[in-house]
């Protein structure tokens, strides 16, 4: 029985038997439906790429604010749009490794300070210039130059001096950093002709797509670009990117088979349309992160005591059970889990003990009076909910919580980063170094738990230059605890990226970098 | 000067008058509210260094009053200015969506108006029986509902479930008129079911009390059927008040329909101002406010206009 299956979902794969003649046939030899569509997605990985067809993505995250310029890009469509158009020096791959595009390959000095980016020959932008290491100084340059707004100013400001020799770009840093590539990676800095200096609005750039239609907040359209150097990658002829930023309309419209893939399922009904036919939900363990942030240098937080106190008394299992549903794991009150590199897994999980809770909060000697933690759902999906059960659960301690719900308008100007605790929300970076750089240095610009630790400060400097993956990662094992024991971050959860793909699509592997595989979904997958 | 003409100025004026009076409501309601486009721009991330920079860029360090005035200087002669978000000219973006706004907008009142009035009659012709109490049921019922759902319901029912329409409305310019509507078609249907009760009961409530009337009792004693006299001799007398609720409704239809246009995915004005109001992006916001405005000041009189013109009384005054 399997055997003849297995060789009719092979035609099906190969387009000779359609799939509702297959999905009958499996039925009447008594294999679940659910069995008989995981044998089509495995005949028709083993099958390879199919070429050809429209790809339509629905996805929220655009509104008709948005640009092209690849540095004021931020939200969830407008990076989907920028990765159809454009590739980076660098990738960071699903299992954390380094994966080359426009660099070809890469060395350092021994100290990490000086890095030699060697440029890929023979490849094209979408309006016939080829790329030289020129271009990618240039782009680097106005992401970090002085009248730069771009969104990787934190990333690229740390560089010195940048040279080309031939094909070779050297970037110089102020301060050694093992990461750079992986800095690199990000989607910011998109290689563009003279690095966008002429027109940053272009879209024009070297990626497995041409931009054929840009209406913000509406759609984009994409062309496959015939000349593009990596054959591997980019199916499909077009794809389609739908703005739909109301969840509901975003799931009807997959139901319904207007468009192929949609981003941001809320986990309430993951579950749900898990079970609806036709499409399946794919869900990846990420790096971003749902977090209570204390300012450590603002009464009554600079008390170590009354931190830990609040650390203990949240419950981490419940908020994944009833506001991931399921779709995450428990965070250990550091921004780093098993998803990044060098992760060290011995660090003890802390967990919900009311009694030591009780006992820290006495030794804090606070007041007695209500400690108010300011929310609202623009922090993350549920955040008003995570609130009441972390009152709940600080209430069995003797805490008391008093949470006060702020407008969602205004949330990331008004409360986050300014008011002493509040909710908020990371997504992650694709290394610690770069994490703990953006938010955890004393003096780095979103530190926002003003956390000021000069033990924490002097080993995040020494692994940056420590070019040695068994040592760093010790370093960065201490560090953890350090953030973990002594930091203002409360990390209950870590958030998965749920997305849900229609069946007719192939080639759909879950990256822990982003939704959407990592954003690369529309160049990577194939109709089936 | 004749009067009417007389009384077109009039309101004319006054009308401008009052698209000024909202624009400087729109700009200081965008003042109060926190934050600004720099901080919306660059969001979560934005270091200060990169805020001080765009702030420089889109002029915002200038006062408040001198950036209103410089606005109104241009908008008087016809310059609406640029997005502070996106640099796109806002009269060339704004036209498109205006486009698309009373494309939907046009689209749902050639349903909507002529089926209201009809029903109206027919709830007048068979009052206080079953027809009557089985529209004014159903009317009342939709317009209770909160149009996000009936715009759910429809989109899962008739979208998902049967797939007679697609639920996501996104119309472009390369589509024919075929597929336009055939994309409107759930939009036009929620749109419908929201505006119809009022301009129904309003028919139907109108047309009633002119029925008390003597003339009426005449037409039908002069052995005329029940429709033609409510058709022939009510409904010209009863046209003043039903003229004003179907502007109102038409108003509704252009200025109110943004959770329709959120639900169903659909590019008019209203996603449009959100978008830019979440930004800050007050130089849009203060255009689309001015379009809001005139379209509601515009029907509005052209409410009053036909009102006047349909009443003897009022048209000849003393």
């Amino acid at each position: 029985m399997s055997k003849e299956l297995e060789f009719l979902s092979k035609r099906v794969a190969q387009s000779k038997m359609s799939r509702r003649d297959f999905m009958g046939r499996a039925s009447a030899l008594g294999v679940s439906s659910a069995a008989a569509t995981a044998m089509l997605s495995t005949a028709a990985m083993a099958e390879g790429p199919k070429k050809g067809g429209m790809i339509k993505l629905g996805m929220n995250g655009g509104a008709s604010t948005d640009t092209l310029d690849p540095g004021l890009v931020a939200s969830q469509a407008t990076q989907n749009a920028l990765r159809h158009w454009s590739d980076t020096l660098v990738n960071a791959s699903p299992t954390g490794e380094l994966d080359m595009r426009i660099a070809e390959s890469i060395d350092s000095s021994p100290d990490a300070k000086t890095w030699h980016f060697n440029i890929r020959q023979g490849v094209e932008f979408h309006n016939g210039k080829t790329v030289t290491a020129e271009d990618a100084m240039k782009t680097i340059e106005r992401h970090s130059n002085e009248e730069s707004k771009s969104g990787a100013l934190g990333i690229v400001k740390g560089i010195e001096s940048m040279a080309v020799s031939g094909n070779t770009l050297s970037i110089t840093l102020d301060t050694p950093n093992a990461d750079l590539p992986y800095l690199l990676a990000d989607y910011h800095l998109a290689i563009q002709p003279n690095g966008g200096m002429d027109d940053p609005n272009a879209g024009i750039g070297t990626g497995p797509f041409t931009v054929e239609v840009n209406e913000p907040g509406i759609r984009y359209g994409f062309k496959k670009f015939a000349n593009h150097w990596d054959e591997s990658i980019g199916h499909v002829d077009e794809s389609e990117l739908l703005i739909i930023n109301d969840a509901t309309a975003r799931m009807a419209a997959l139901q319904s088979g207007q468009v192929h893939m949609v981003n941001g399922v809320d986990p309430k009904v993951a579950g749900l349309l898990d079970r609806a036919p036709g499409l399946s939900v794919k869900n990846v363990s990420g790096r971003g992160h749902y977090v209570f942030i204390m300012h450590t240098d603002t009464a009554p937080f600079d008390n170590k005591d009354l931190r830990l106190a609040l650390k203990y008394a949240i419950n981490r299992e419940e908020m994944v059970d009833k506001i991931l549903r399921g779709y995450g794991g428990v965070g250990n009150d550091m921004p780093i889990n098993a998803s990044y590199p060098l992760f060290d897994d011995s660090i003890p999980q802390r967990a919900y003990d009311p009694e030591k809770a009780a006992e820290h909060y006495k030794a804090s000697g606070h007041d007695g009076s209500p400690i108010i933690l300011r929310v609202a759902d623009a922090a993350f999906p549920g955040a008003v909910d995570a609130a009441q059960l972390f009152q709940q659960s600080a209430a069995a301690a003797g805490i008391p919580l008093e949470i006060k719900r702020e407008p969602n308008d205004g949330y990331w100007s008004e409360v986050w980063n300014k008011q002493p605790f509040c909710a908020s929300y990371w997504g992650g970076r694709p290394v610690q170094d770069q994490m703990y750089s953006t938010a955890y240095l004393s003096t780095a610009d979103w530190n926002d738990t003003r956390f000021n630790n000069a033990k924490f400060d002097e080993l995040l400097g020494q692994a940056k230059a420590e070019l040695d993956p068994a040592k760093r990662k010790a370093l960065y094992s201490q560090m953890g605890n350090i953030v973990r024991d002594d930091g203002g971050v409360i990390c209950p959860m870590f958030n998965d990226f749920i997305d849900a793909v229609s069946d007719k699509v192939a080639g759909f592997e879950p990256d822990p970098n982003g939704e959407m595989m990592a954003n690369f979904a529309p160049s990577r997958v194939w109709l089936a | 000067m004749h009067p009417v003409l007389k009384l077109v100025a009039q309101r004319l004026a006054l009308g401008i008058l009052l698209l000024f009076a909202a624009s400087i409501l729109i700009f200081a309601g965008t003042q109060i509210l926190p934050g600004d486009v720099a901080q919306s721009i660059l969001g979560q991330s934005a270091t200060p260094e990169a805020l001080a920079n765009l702030r420089k860029e889109l002029g915002l360090d200038e006062p408040a009053i001198s950036r209103y005035f410089s606005w109104l200087g241009n908008a008087l002669q016809g310059d609406l200015g640029t997005a502070l978000t996106n640099g796109q000219e806002i009269t060339k973006s704004l036209g498109s969506r205006l486009k698309n706004t009373l494309f939907l907008a046009f689209w749902a009142a050639v349903v909507a108006v002529p089926l209201a009035i009809f029903l109206g009659l027919l709830a007048v012709r068979y009052r206080e029986r079953w027809p009557d109490k089985l529209i004014s049921a159903v009317t009342l019922a939709s317009i209770s509902v909160p149009e996000f759902l009936i715009g759910y319901v429809l989109m899962f029912y008739v979208g998902v479930k049967l797939g007679w329409a697609p639920t996501v409305a996104t119309i472009y310019d390369s589509m024919s008129l075929g597929q336009k509507l055939n994309a409107i078609a759930l939009p036009v249907a929620v749109l419908t079911m929201v505006v119809l009760a009022h301009m129904m009961r309003m028919t139907r409530a109108a047309i009633l009390n002119v029925m008390q009337s003597a003339y009426i009792e005449t037409a039908e004693l002069k052995g005329l059927t029940s429709f033609q006299v409510i058709y022939r001799h009510a409904f010209p007398n009863a046209v003043a008040p039903v003229v004003n609720v179907v502007m109102l409704n038409l108003a509704y239809l252009v200025v109110g329909v943004v959770v329709v246009e959120v639900v169903f995915v659909y590019p008019g004005m209203g996603q449009y101002l959100v978008d830019h109001v979440s930004k800050r992006d007050v130089p849009v916001v203060q255009a689309c406010g001015l379009i809001f405005a005139a379209v509601y000041i515009g029907l509005n009189m052209i409410a009053d206009i036909v009102s006047i013109l349909a009443n003897p009384r009022l048209r000849h005054p003393k």
